[in-house]
């Protein structure tokens, strides 16, 4: 065990394993994160806690995480390079490891472009794969100078993301192997709307034995409207939805039954998917959903670790 | 190259104000080039600036200059004499060109009448593209001579990140992704396995993180008997 938190036993364990997400608000209101950790108890290993996503400000992801282990839910720190260098993210490290978060999640991050601070400048001191590479040498005892640590080094279990709809395609399994080599415990991936694209990505993955390497959960997100699934095929960099889902939205009497019966049928067709170690569901503005997602997929009730 | 734009003459106008008679100090070198503070530029900005400000009633005097090079201090010593005789200079070249100006005429206002942009190429008429931040530890070696600091929107050193779409940035659909580029470039030349290697976090101390940078060599010093 490298950490030894829920999540990484449940991975362990060979369990389909549940992680959620929540992400935090526009404001220090900590009962709204306490509200959605309320509602999400029980039904996940853990739970993602966005850094600033689409880079506006949001409560930070270290004081959510605070908020959910009051609450006896596990939180999955989510750690952008945006915004930090390598000193601020190392600080920001030891302090979520100090407040006993054990799960941390390394991203590159949406360009500030999208934010609400399109003026600001980004950092990029370090990308998402030499996170992994410093988040790995920490635990391990070492700072990312090299200097060794006096003190018992942080238990981290090291997450991070994979876009199976980003292009070049095929790099996009070389650049999951990287991070793999970089140190990574398992990855979650980009919301899966496209299975068609996802089942030859994981069949790249599988020659190259990668998931034997790496816990890969699948990206899950209940689309709630005909429209959104539109703007995000064709305008979300690195976000693919099938027509075949496009059609069955366009013509169903209620879009989101439609929307969680897609989603259902997905988690049914991961769950027999070699490599497949769970799902991550993203229900990101519909977190009320997730429960029923889970019911319906006998996901829940979560087996002990 | 470095390319620069020409602020907008309402905002030149604005920092001329308070001056009865200026010089417009042009410059023979990249802007020159890319067609933002040459000689053409001088000629044509000092009639608008002049008109403008008869138009006002508060006439401007311009007095019109172009150096070979504003960076270099021995050609601004030719021009001595003229800038004693001006309330301002509005330098046209570059932020190198208008920093030096002002270290050469301690006791002269100099204004910028250009936004130094980037270091980067000439692609088609009217358009540039940048190329170099001048990070000051070259990786072109690893990245088959498309530059990750420069023309990724993240500047990071194992990409592509997951917003490649189509060859393109997810910043904008004009922007290529630096990370394709390189992909498709060392896929080409048969060397794409060696992007299968980690970067490793780069020295930000030779950039600017260091900070402000100076060169010195000793071998040349020593020719020049200093």
């Amino acid at each position: 065990m490298k950490a030894g938190s829920k999540l990484e036993r449940m991975l362990e364990s060979g369990n389909f394993t549940v992680t959620g997400e929540i992400g935090p608000p526009k404001s220090c209101n900590g009962e709204i994160v306490r509200h959605h950790a309320k509602m999400l108890k029980g039904y996940c290993e853990s739970y993602n806690l966005t850094d600033n996503q689409t880079a506006i400000v949001r409560l930070s992801s270290i004081g959510a995480g605070k908020i959910l282990l009051e609450e006896d839910c596990e939180p999955n720190i989510q750690i952008v390079c945006r915004d930090r260098n390598r000193i601020a993210i190392q600080s920001d490290v030891l302090g979520a490891a100090a407040l006993g978060m054990k799960n941390i999640l390394c991203l590159s991050g949406d360009h500030q472009k999208f934010g609400n601070h399109p003026t600001s400048k980004n950092v990029y001191d370090v990308d998402s794969i030499q996170l992994i590479k410093i988040l790995d040498g920490m635990r391990n005892g070492y700072f990312a100078n090299g200097e060794q640590m006096k003190d018992e080094p942080p238990k981290i279990f090291i997450g991070c993301a994979a876009n199976p709809f980003a292009d070049p395609f095929e790099f996009r399994v070389t650049r999951l192997e990287k991070k793999a080599d970089a140190g990574a415990d398992f990855t979650q991936t980009q919301c899966v709307l496209d299975m068609e694209r996802f089942d030859r990505w994981m069949e790249l993955v599988r020659a190259r034995g990668l998931h034997k390497r790496i816990k890969i959960l699948a990206g899950i997100t209940p689309m709630k409207s005909v429209k959104a699934a539109k703007y995000m095929n064709k305008y979300v960099a690195g976000m693919m939805v099938s027509q075949e889902y496009i059609d069955r939205l366009d013509k169903a009497e209620d879009v989101k039954a439609e929307g969680v019966n897609i989603a259902c049928e997905q988690i049914e067709h991961l769950k027999k998917m070699e490599g497949i170690a769970g799902v991550h569901i993203m229900a990101i503005a519909w977190e009320e959903i997730v429960p029923e997602i889970c019911k319906r997929t006998g996901l829940d009730p979560r087996p002990e670790v | 190259m470095i390319i620069a734009e020409r602020k907008p003459i309402e905002e030149i106008l604005g920092l001329l104000s308070r001056h009865q008679k200026v010089l417009v100090l042009g410059c023979g070198g990249c802007v020159t080039v890319c067609l933002a503070g040459g000689e053409k530029e001088v000629g044509i900005l000092s009639s608008q600036l002049a008109m403008a400000r008869s138009k006002e009633e508060r006439p401007l005097e311009v007095v019109q200059q172009t150096v070979e090079r504003q960076c270099d201090f021995e050609y601004l010593e030719g021009i001595r004499h003229i800038v004693k005789d001006v309330d301002a200079i509005l330098s046209l070249a570059c932020g190198i060109g208008i920093q030096t100006c002002a270290e050469a005429f301690p006791d002269k206002i100099v204004w910028p009448g250009v936004n130094t942009k980037f270091l980067g190429v000439n692609l088609n008429v009217g358009e540039w593209a940048e190329r170099c931040q001048a990070c000051g530890q070259c990786v072109l070696d690893k990245t088959g001579g498309i530059c990750p600091v420069a023309r990724c929107s993240k500047s990071i050193f194992n990409g592509p990140c997951g917003g490649s779409q189509d060859g393109k940035c997810e910043v904008s659909p004009d922007t290529d992704c630096a990370w394709a580029l390189i992909h498709d470039r060392l896929t080409r030349l048969g060397e794409v396995d060696s992007l299968r290697e980690i970067m490793p976090v780069k020295d930000w101390s030779y950039s600017r993180d260091g900070g402000p940078r100076k060169l010195v060599r000793e071998d040349l010093e020593l020719e020049s008997g200093k």
